[in-house]
């Protein structure tokens, strides 16, 4: 509690101090934002939801926004239109529906196949020599690809963000797999553990550290793969927080593109505590892990 | 009728073993290792055998054919007269280190082997661990992760683990080597009780020649390079028997007598160097 708040006032100083400097005229506010204007852009489009609800054709128009607003009376209710139908809130459902339905298929698809190279060896001179392979390419390079495989569809940037999941998760989970130590297995054969069962209840759950380890940095790169493609790509099925932030530099709004790097920092975030932070730590108390 | 729990719990009749003519020889990167060489021994039902000899003689070789987990290279190992071919769930090993699950806590360690056997249901599995961990003074700490117990309680779980499937034969690998004295006395009263109450055959390795005289009823000793039966022993002594014991102590002494003469000897001096 008390380091929580030494770090809250850490950055409420030091964003003072940059919003004092900056009113003072220590550098071009058009180029570098106020700490002020951030916020205010960032509040806006948390809020713009009745506002663009009367624009004709916007963007990024909304069918369900546009009767939801007409409906309204309450306040609450406005307010909620106001948040629901809002810039921010659409393009952060938008990028967050890619990348967990990316990251899915990459894990559905990530996690057996590092287990199959993991079991045969064939597997890991064939898929382990392209997956380690394709785990050193930067998931842009995929972009090219996709478009001309798939058009500018969600499909393209679905194809980006797996291709950043799966090489990834693989070899993480073909490692865990590998560096389980023979002695458990030998323990559970003794105990009658054969096929199946041995795998899936001694060599998985070995693994799962791992196995976790790689989850997490799969999802990083999943998150990296997905803004560059949104970045790159136009796509007029919707528009997430990467559209957003290109959006910005080309109306030259410097407060929207620092708002949205912003919120995509805190994404990441929020998915490395409610996701992984919990699984890890159950882990490490069960087995231990933090003793030295 | 008995109900399941009571016929699971029933002790069940020990087994026999033989090995004859039992070499190992294990191909690995630095070429071929005789390991072991022409062993052959007789263990009866309910006898406690305990293997020593110096590191290296092929003592976990022998208790790994034995467990099914390797493959010997030439004579026959039998159980009840029957070829062993792979690992069963009438011979239970326990390990050097404890090869406890850690992401499983006691209970649910001792109920690995016990999730495999059919006829139970998982409140009679879970009837059964407790038992033993019970048995082995345990259980109020079933509940325990595997980095919370002590090294001497790790090792009571590892052997309530190897009990629960009630197998015939038990087959321990320096169990108590890397415990404390104090923690190792106690355990070898536990073990002594728990093997007259539970009567099986337990073949147990050990390099400590006291160990083997407190708790065994024949002593093989195995010389190294390649593993060959050296001499037999029986200890003859009333059970239980304490560490501590004048009379285990004397023979003991005895052994590693015979042990140094034999080490003397220049002929097998050669042989062993
Ligand atoms: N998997 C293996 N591959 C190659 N050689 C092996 C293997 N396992 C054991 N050996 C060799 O077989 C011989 C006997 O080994 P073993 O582990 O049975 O000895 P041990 O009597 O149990 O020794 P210790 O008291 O140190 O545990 C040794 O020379 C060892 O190097
Ligand atoms: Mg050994």
């Amino acid at each position: 509690m008390k380091r929580n708040l030494l770090t809250l006032l850490t950055f409420a100083a030091v964003l003072a101090a940059l919003e004092v400097a900056g009113r003072n005229g220590a550098w071009d506010t058009r180029v570098l934002p106020l700490p002020s204007e951030v916020a205010a852009y960032i509040a806006d489009a948390f809020t713009d939801g009745a506002r663009r609800d009367q624009l004709p054709a916007a963007v990024t128009a909304n069918a369900t926004a546009a009767t939801l607003g007409t409906a309204t009376s309450t306040t609450a209710a406005s307010l909620w239109t106001a948040f629901a139908g809002s810039t921010l809130t659409e393009a952060l459902l938008v990028t967050l529906k890619r990348l967990v339905s990316g990251y899915l298929i990459g894990f559905l698809a990530g996690i057996p196949l590092g287990l199959l190279t993991a079991r045969f060896n064939f597997f890991r001179e064939t898929f382990g020599l392209v997956a380690l392979g394709m785990q050193g390419l930067p998931s842009v390079c995929w972009v090219p690809l996709a478009l001309i495989w798939f058009r500018p569809t969600e499909n393209a940037i679905l194809f980006v963000v797996v291709m950043g999941t799966v090489w990834s998760l693989m070899l993480a989970t073909e490692h865990g797999v590998r560096t389980v130590p023979p002695l458990y297995v030998r323990a559970a054969r003794t105990m009658g553990s054969r096929g199946l069962h041995l795998w899936w209840r001694v060599l998985l759950p070995a693994a799962l550290p791992a196995v976790i380890g790689g989850m997490k940095q799969s999802w990083a790169f999943a998150w990296r793969s997905l803004m560059a493609a949104e970045i790159y790509v136009t796509i007029l099925t919707g528009c997430g927080l990467g559209w957003l932030l290109h959006n910005g530099r080309e109306v030259l709004r410097m407060d929207q593109v620092m708002g949205v790097m912003l919120i995509i920092v805190i994404v990441g975030l929020t998915a490395d505590r409610i996701l992984f932070a919990p699984a890890e730590n159950r882990i490490r108390a069960r087995w231990g892990l933090d003793k030295n | 009728m008995p109900t399941a729990i009571e016929q699971e719990l029933r002790p069940v009749a020990p087994s026999k073993l033989s090995l004859r003519h039992v070499s190992k020889i294990f191909r690995g990167q630095s070429g071929e290792t005789l390991a072991i060489d022409d062993i052959s021994l007789d263990v009866s039902e309910g006898e406690f055998v305990c293997l020593a000899g110096p590191s290296g003689c092929g003592k976990s070789t022998i208790l790994n054919l034995i467990a099914g987990l390797e493959e010997l290279t030439s004579g026959e190992a039998l159980l009840d007269g029957a070829p062993i071919t792979g690992p069963g769930r009438d011979r239970m090993v326990m390990f050097q280190e404890a090869a406890l699950f850690p992401w499983l806590d006691a209970l649910g360690n001792v109920l690995f082997g016990l999730k495999l056997k059919p006829n139970l249901n998982n409140a009679e599995r879970r009837e059964v661990a407790r038992f033993y961990l019970r048995l082995v003074g345990l259980e109020k700490q079933e509940n325990a992760n595997i980095h919370e117990l002590s090294g001497g309680m790790r090792q009571r779980v590892a052997l309530a683990r190897s009990l629960a499937p009630n197998p015939r034969i038990l087959l321990m690998d320096e169990p108590f080597s890397a415990l404390d004295t104090l923690t190792r006395e106690t355990l070898y009263r536990d073990l002594q009780s728990i093997f007259s109450k539970r009567r099986k055959t337990i073949v147990f390795v050990t390099h400590n020649i006291r160990e083997a005289v407190c708790l065994g009823d024949r002593i093989v000793l195995l010389s190294s390079h390649p593993g060959r039966v050296r001499e037999i022993f029986t200890v003859n002594l009333p059970r239980p028997r304490d560490i501590n014991d004048a009379a285990v102590a004397t023979f003991a002494h005895q052994i590693t007598e015979t042990l140094t003469q034999y080490l003397e000897t220049p002929a097998t001096k050669e042989a062993v160097l």
